[in-house]
C-alpha cells in the first residue's frame, strides 16, 4: 500500500514538532526514518498510525484519505521500543489478539487463530514458544513476538518505532538482517525509526533524514551519504570535517589563498562552509592551490590514523584520516585536498 | 519476572550477599510472636476450655450464625462495591489532571484517619429516615439506616481506600505504549479494557478485595450506630463478642472470636492463593 504524507503539521501545546512534512511512500518499500532525537521522526511515525491527529495537512493511505481515520479503522501494524507486549497473555494469545478482537463476522475460528500464531513463529524464527509468557523471554525474542502480532492483522503498512533500540549490539545487528529477510519475504510497506544511521543506511531502500521537525533529505544510502544536501545532512551521516572558506571568482578561498577548488555548481560568492570526509583526501607535496596546516594531534583510530590540523592564521581545526603506514604521519606540516568536497554558504 | 521453575518442596532462601538473614529471620518471628501468635493463641486457649459440646452450641445459636452471615455477608459485599468504585476511582486519579485531584487524592485517605465511630454517626444522621439522603430514599421504599444495607455503607466508607490505595500504583505503572498497541491491533476501548487492562490489574484488585474485606468483617465503630443492632437481623459478630463480654460470658465470647478467626483466615488464606497463582503466571 502506498502512503502519501501531505504537507502534514503537527503541533504539541504550542509547539511545533513538525512543519509541513511531505513525504511519498512506495508500495513494498523499506523507509528509515532518520534524524537526532527531537527531530520530528517519532511524530511522524505515530501520525501515519493514527496514535496522533495532524494539526494540519493529509495522509493518504492509497488514494483514500485516512487522516482522520481511527487507528482501528486504518489497519496498521505498530511495533513499539519497549515492545508493548500484553505480558499476561502467552505468546500465542499475544500474537493472535488483532485477530481475537475483531467482530464476529470477520473473526477467523480459534483453532485458525492459533494456527496462524504457530505460522508467524515459525516465520519470526522462535517455533515453539506458544506458551511462553513474554517475561520468559529474551528482549530479542520479545521484539520478534511484538513483529508478529503486527503482521497477525495483515497491515497495509508495518511501522517500528526504534524497533532495536533496547537491545544490545550484537542482537541489533542480528535482528537487522532478519528483518530485512523478513521484508523481502512478505512484502510489507514498512517504515521503521531510528537515531542509528548505521541501521538506516544498511536496513532501508530509502532513508529519510529528518531534523527539528523538517524533512532535509529523501533518497537511497548512496545518495545521502555520497550526496548530501545541506550542511546537516553532510554533518550527520558519516563523519565529516568543516573548514570556514570563501567563494569568489569561481574558486574556493582559505585566508586569501585559492585552494584549487573550482566551483561547478553555481554556489554564490562569499562566506561559506567547506564540507568533506575525512578519510577522502589527497596528500600534496608542494603546496600550489591546497589546504596546508600544521599538526597538532594525531589519533590511532581501528585501521587508521587521525591527524588533526590546524590551518592558517585563524587557528581552525580540521581532521583528516590517513593510513597508519603512510609517510606524511611523520610529518609536522602536512598539505592536502579534499577529493570530494561540498561548500554550503553560510547563512 | 520469575523464569525459574516452580519451587521443589520448601527450602529456605539462599542468603543473599548481605549478612543478617538469621538475625532478621529471628526478629521476625519473636515480634509476630508476642503480637499476633502468643494473643490468638490465648484466644483459642480460652474458647477450648468450653469443651467440645458447648462450643458447637455456641456456634450453632442462631443469633451467632445470623450475627456471623451479618458480618461476613456485608463485608463481601462491600468489598465487591469498593472493587469496581475504588478502581475507578484510582482510575481517574492515575489518568487525569482535573483542578482539585490533589484534593480528592487527599480525601481518599481520610476514612484511614477519622474515628470510625464519628463516621459511623455521620452516616448515620445522613441516612436515619429524617437525614438528608434517607428522606430521599424513604418515598422509594429504601431503608438505609438501621438495616444491613447501612452497614454495607459504613463498610464501603472505610474500606474505599483500601481498593484505591493497592490499585492506584499499579495504574500508575501501566505503559501507554500498551494500550496504544491494543488500539493498533484494533481493539476498541472496551476491549482493551476488559482483555488488556483489568487483567494486568486483577492481582492489585485481588489484594484491595482482601484488604477491604478484611477491613469490613473486623469493623465495629462505625457499624453500630448505623446498625441498629437488631438480633437476628442486623447485629454483627463483633457486637455479639463486646455484648457476650458485657454479660460476663468470656466463654462465648471467645468461641465466636474463634470462629470469625478461623473463617477470616481460611478466606484469606484462599485469596492469598489466587494471587500466588496469578502472579507466577503473569511474572
Amino acid at each position: 500500500m502506498e502512503v502519501r504524507v501531505s504537507n502534514v503539521r503537527k503541533e504539541f501545546a504550542t509547539f511545533p514538532a513538525l512543519h509541513d512534512v511531505s513525504l511519498d511512500i512506495k508500495s513494498g518499500e523499506l523507509i528509515a526514518l532518520l534524524g537526532p532525537s527531537g527531530s520530528g521522526k517519532t511524530t511522524l511515525l505515530r501520525l501515519i498510525a493514527g496514535l496522533e491527529e495532524p494539526t494540519r495537512g493529509q495522509i493518504y493511505f492509497g488514494d483514500q484519505d485516512a487522516s482522520h481515520r481511527s487507528i482501528q479503522e486504518r489497519n496498521v501494524g505498530f511495533v513499539f521500543q519497549h515492545y508493548a507486549l500484553f505480558r499476561h497473555m502467552t505468546v500465542a494469545d499475544n500474537i493472535g489478539f488483532g485477530l481475537k478482537v475483531r467482530p464476529g463476522a470477520t473473526r477467523p475460528s480459534k483453532a485458525d487463530i492459533r494456527r496462524r500464531a504457530t505460522e508467524l513463529l515459525n516465520l519470526v524464527q522462535l517455533p515453539g514458544l506458544e506458551n511462553r509468557y513474554p517475561a520468559q523471554l529474551s528482549g530479542g525474542q520479545r521484539q520478534r513476538v511484538a513483529l508478529a502480532r503486527a503482521m497477525a492483522i495483515e497491515p497495509k503498512v508495518l511501522l517500528l518505532d526504534e524497533p532495536f533500540g533496547a537491545l544490545d549490539a550484537q542482537v541489533r545487528r542480528e535482528l537487522r538482517r532478519w528483518l530485512r529477510e523478513i521484508h523481502e519475504a512478505t512484502g510489507h510497506t514498512t517504515v521503521f525509526v531510528t537515531h542509528d544511521q548505521e541501521e538506516a543506511l544498511e536496513l532501508a531502500d530509502r532513508v529519510v533524514v529528518m531534523s527539528q521537525g523538517r524533512i532535509e533529505q529523501v533518497g537511497t544510502a548512496d545518495d545521502v551519504y555520497d550526496h548530501p544536501t545541506s550542511p546537516f545532512v553532510y554533518g550527520f551521516i558519516g563523519d565529516s570535517s568543516t573548514l570556514p572558506v570563501k567563494v569568489e571568482n569561481g574558486q574556493v578561498w582559505v585566508s586569501d589563498r585559492p585552494i584549487g577548488l573550482p566551483i561547478t555548481s553555481g554556489e554564490p560568492d562569499g562566506p561559506a562552509t567547506l564540507y568533506f570526509r575525512p578519510h577522502e583526501v589527497d596528500l600534496l607535496d608542494d603546496c600550489g592551490g591546497c589546504i596546508a596546516g600544521t599538526v597538532v594531534a594525531s589519533r590511532r583510530v581501528a585501521g587508521t590514523r587521525r591527524v588533526e590540523l590546524e590551518i592558517g592564521g585563524g587557528r581552525e581545526r580540521v581532521e583528516i584520516e590517513l593510513p597508519i603506514e603512510h609517510a606524511a604521519t611523520q610529518k609536522s606540516r602536512i598539505a592536502f585536498r579534499p577529493r570530494r568536497w561540498k561548500v554550503f554558504p553560510t547563512a | 519476572m520469575s523464569t525459574t521453575p516452580a519451587q521443589a518442596g520448601w527450602r529456605f532462601k539462599a542468603p543473599s550477599v548481605i549478612p543478617g538473614f538469621g538475625l532478621t529471620l529471628g526478629f521476625s518471628l519473636a515480634y509476630l510472636t508476642l503480637i499476633i501468635l502468643i494473643p490468638l493463641a490465648g484466644l483459642l486457649w480460652r474458647s477450648a476450655s468450653l469443651g467440645w459440646a458447648d462450643f458447637w452450641a455456641i456456634a450453632t445459636d442462631e443469633r451467632t450464625v445470623k450475627a456471623l452471615e451479618v458480618s461476613f455477608g456485608t463485608a463481601i459485599v462491600a468489598a465487591l462495591v469498593n472493587v469496581v468504585f475504588g478502581t475507578i476511582v484510582a482510575w481517574i486519579l492515575v489518568r487525569y489532571r482535573f483542578p482539585g485531584r490533589r484534593i480528592v487524592d487527599a480525601m481518599v485517605d481520610l476514612p484511614f484517619a477519622l474515628p470510625t465511630a464519628v463516621a459511623g454517626i455521620a452516616l448515620t444522621t445522613l441516612y436515619a429516615p429524617n437525614g438528608w439522603i434517607g428522606q430521599l430514599l424513604m418515598p422509594l421504599g429504601i431503608k438505609v439506616a438501621y438495616t444491613p444495607l447501612g452497614i454495607v455503607i459504613a463498610l464501603i466508607f472505610i474500606g474505599l481506600p483500601f481498593v484505591v490505595r493497592t490499585v492506584q500504583p499499579i495504574i500508575e505503572e501501566i505503559d501507554k505504549e500498551v494500550e496504544e498497541a491494543a488500539a493498533t491491533l484494533g481493539a476498541n476501548r472496551w476491549q482493551t479494557i476488559s482483555r488488556v487492562l483489568l487483567p494486568g490489574l486483577a492481582p492489585a484488585i485481588v489484594t484491595g478485595f482482601a484488604l477491604a474485606f478484611a477491613r469490613g468483617v473486623g469493623e465495629y465503630g462505625s457499624v453500630i450506630f448505623i446498625a441498629g443492632n437488631l438480633p437476628y437481623v442486623s447485629e454483627i459478630a463483633p457486637l455479639l463478642i463486646v455484648i457476650r463480654l458485657e454479660e460476663y460470658d468470656y466463654a462465648a465470647a471467645t468461641a465466636i472470636a474463634s470462629i470469625m478467626l478461623g473463617l477470616s483466615f481460611a478466606m484469606l488464606l484462599v485469596i492469598n492463593l489466587i494471587q500466588s497463582w496469578s502472579r507466577k503466571r503473569y511474572g
